[in-house]
């Protein structure tokens, strides 16, 4: 008892098992991003979590709730609005991203009252790590990998093709919706080692980096977690050592992990 | 006769304000093979696809069975290279058991292909692939969207041999649509030529043992090619447009008929 609460009480021992929790659950929802070309949605999403933060200064609500309401809301606007097809995805997208971030950084900005860390909340903060983040962490990260091993089968069908799905049986508008609460849950606790702007860099990166390697999704999604590991653990290091910021020192390491997969492997085959 | 496996009971499907599907009445029943031929844009994929509950329909009725298992063969398999997946893997999504999804893929003669990715099969192992999948779920409905295409002409031939021989193995209804006519008429029970409404329907084998048209293109031709009778009460022109009461040599599929079937 007395280890873990010595290791709980250093700031950076927080960070690190804050960021392996991070890690397991940025690894399959990552594939998904990969596999359903969800990059720049996500990033929409991301985005929109700094409108999330500013809302609940604003109704005082906690950090963590706000920014997963905030998410989920704009997950379904996108969802309906895309339905309509007026605009294409990516417009529809770039206009969201940037609103909901502007939006965001103006609703903060009329309150002096509140003292937030921009750059924290924008590129991660090592510090920050409380123990309740990782209360939130590894509670997220119990409730997506409950949802990711019932749901897996029809999740993965109606990724691979959607009308198969469909005719048979599986429930895709549903699975479709659950996806899309687990990536607004996975920002809301990803939004303190990486930051909003970083955080799909810390879905993406890995995932592709394990599509070299893997031979099955499942085989995909555990290499996922792995790189993500070794981003965390080498970003957060590295930020420790040259107090460089932890989100982008995180994503430079996951990045040098993609290009030394990617040009040590040959082109695979499955 | 026994209940359809399905019924479109008038079932219109409008896109704007065109009508891609206008007031079609169908039925498939176990045991029929039923071919849908029209002219591209004739709204082909569209009414399998509000047969299939994929497209929500303006007006009109579709009834399922209940209980109802649907075997679907999709247009084409484009899948998302950035996920890995074997032959194998994808036959095991069905639900279905190991050994009948081995049997499924031997049925289609692509057993050996169970380890491969299935991004390197050509366009004929992934008609295959998807066939397996549908056969695996012994479906009491077989829906096929143009089922041969990317297969070469031999393995077209074989391919609809094998969807009869399905039908009669499964005990299944068969919907399909196709582009390739002769082959298609050979082993198919009833052919509809849509153009967003039903142009006309018919049974190949009636025409086919018309002794002026054995007479015509011989014997053999005629067990080959069995072309349908077409009554029309209209033509299309180019614009697919319909044109009521033109001459009456069009009355008949002939030289002289400007209606287009691919």
């Amino acid at each position: 008892m007395s280890i873990i609460d010595s290791l709980l009480n250093d700031f950076f021992w927080r960070a690190l098992i804050g960021g392996l929790g991070v890690a397991l659950i940025a690894g399959p929802l990552g594939c998904f991003v990969v596999w359903r070309r969800l990059a720049y949605f996500g990033d929409t999403l991301a985005h929109s979590a700094l409108l999330g933060i500013a809302l609940s200064f604003l109704i005082s609500v906690p950090l963590n709730v706000g920014v997963i309401i905030t998410c989920v809301i704009i997950a379904l606007v996108l969802v309906a609005f895309s339905r309509t097809r007026a605009l294409a995805t990516d417009t529809l997208l770039g206009i969201l991203a940037h609103s909901a971030l502007a939006i965001g950084l103006v609703t903060l900005s009329f309150m002096p009252d509140v003292r937030v860390d921009l750059t924290g909340l924008l590129f991660g903060d090592l510090l920050a790590m409380s123990r309740d983040d990782l209360l939130w962490i590894y509670g997220g990260a119990a409730v997506i990998l409950a949802l990711l091993v019932t749901l897996w089968q029809g999740l993965l069908m109606s990724t691979i093709h959607e009308e198969l799905a469909r005719v048979e049986g599986f429930p895709v508008e549903r699975l479709r919706l659950v996806l899309m609460l687990m990536f607004s849950l996975v920002i809301a606790v990803a939004m303190k080692i990486v930051g909003v702007l970083l955080i799909t860099a810390l879905l993406i990166i890995p995932a592709a980096s394990a599509r070299r390697l893997a031979r099955t999704p499942e085989h995909m999604v555990a290499l996922a977690m792995v790189f993500g590991f070794v981003a965390v653990s080498g970003g957060l290091a590295l930020s420790w050592h040259l107090d460089t910021p932890a989100g982008p020192s995180v994503v430079v390491t996951a990045f040098l992990a993609f290009l030394v997969t990617y040009s040590t492997t040959a082109r695979t085959a499955a | 006769m026994t209940d359809p496996l399905v019924n479109l009971d008038n079932v219109t499907v409008r896109f704007d304000d065109r009508p891609a599907v206008d007031r079609v009445d169908l039925n498939v029943h176990r045991g029929d093979i039923i071919t849908i031929i029209g002219p591209n844009g004739a709204g082909k994929t569209t009414l399998i696809k509000a047969l299939l509950g994929l497209q929500p329909i303006t007006s009109g009725k579709v009834q399922r069975a209940p209980g109802l298992v649907i075997g679907y063969v999709p247009q084409n398999l484009q899948m998302e290279a950035t996920l890995p997946l074997s032959v194998r893997r994808f036959m095991a999504l069905s639900g279905r058991r190991r050994g009948e999804c081995l049997k499924a893929l031997a049925r289609t003669g692509i057993e050996h292909l169970a380890n491969a990715s299935v991004h390197h099969l050509s366009g004929g192992e992934k008609q295959r692939l998807l066939l397996a999948r549908a056969l695996a779920r012994k479906p009491d409905l077989l829906v096929l969207d143009e089922p041969a295409q990317g297969v070469d002409i031999n393995g077209q031939a074989a391919l609809y041999e094998l969807i009869r021989e399905l039908r009669d193995e499964l005990g299944c209804g068969v919907i399909m649509i196709s582009h390739d006519l002769h082959l298609v008429m050979a082993a198919t029970d009833k052919v509809i030529c849509l153009n967003q409404h039903v142009c006309c329907s018919g049974f190949p084998a009636d025409i086919s043992h018309d002794p002026a048209f054995i007479e015509t293109f011989g014997q053999s031709v005629a067990e080959s090619v069995a072309v349908y009778h077409h009554h029309h009460n209209h033509r299309h022109n180019l614009h697919g447009d319909v044109v009521f009461g033109q001459s009456s040599s069009a009355d008949s599929h002939g030289g002289s008929c400007n209606h287009v079937h691919h």
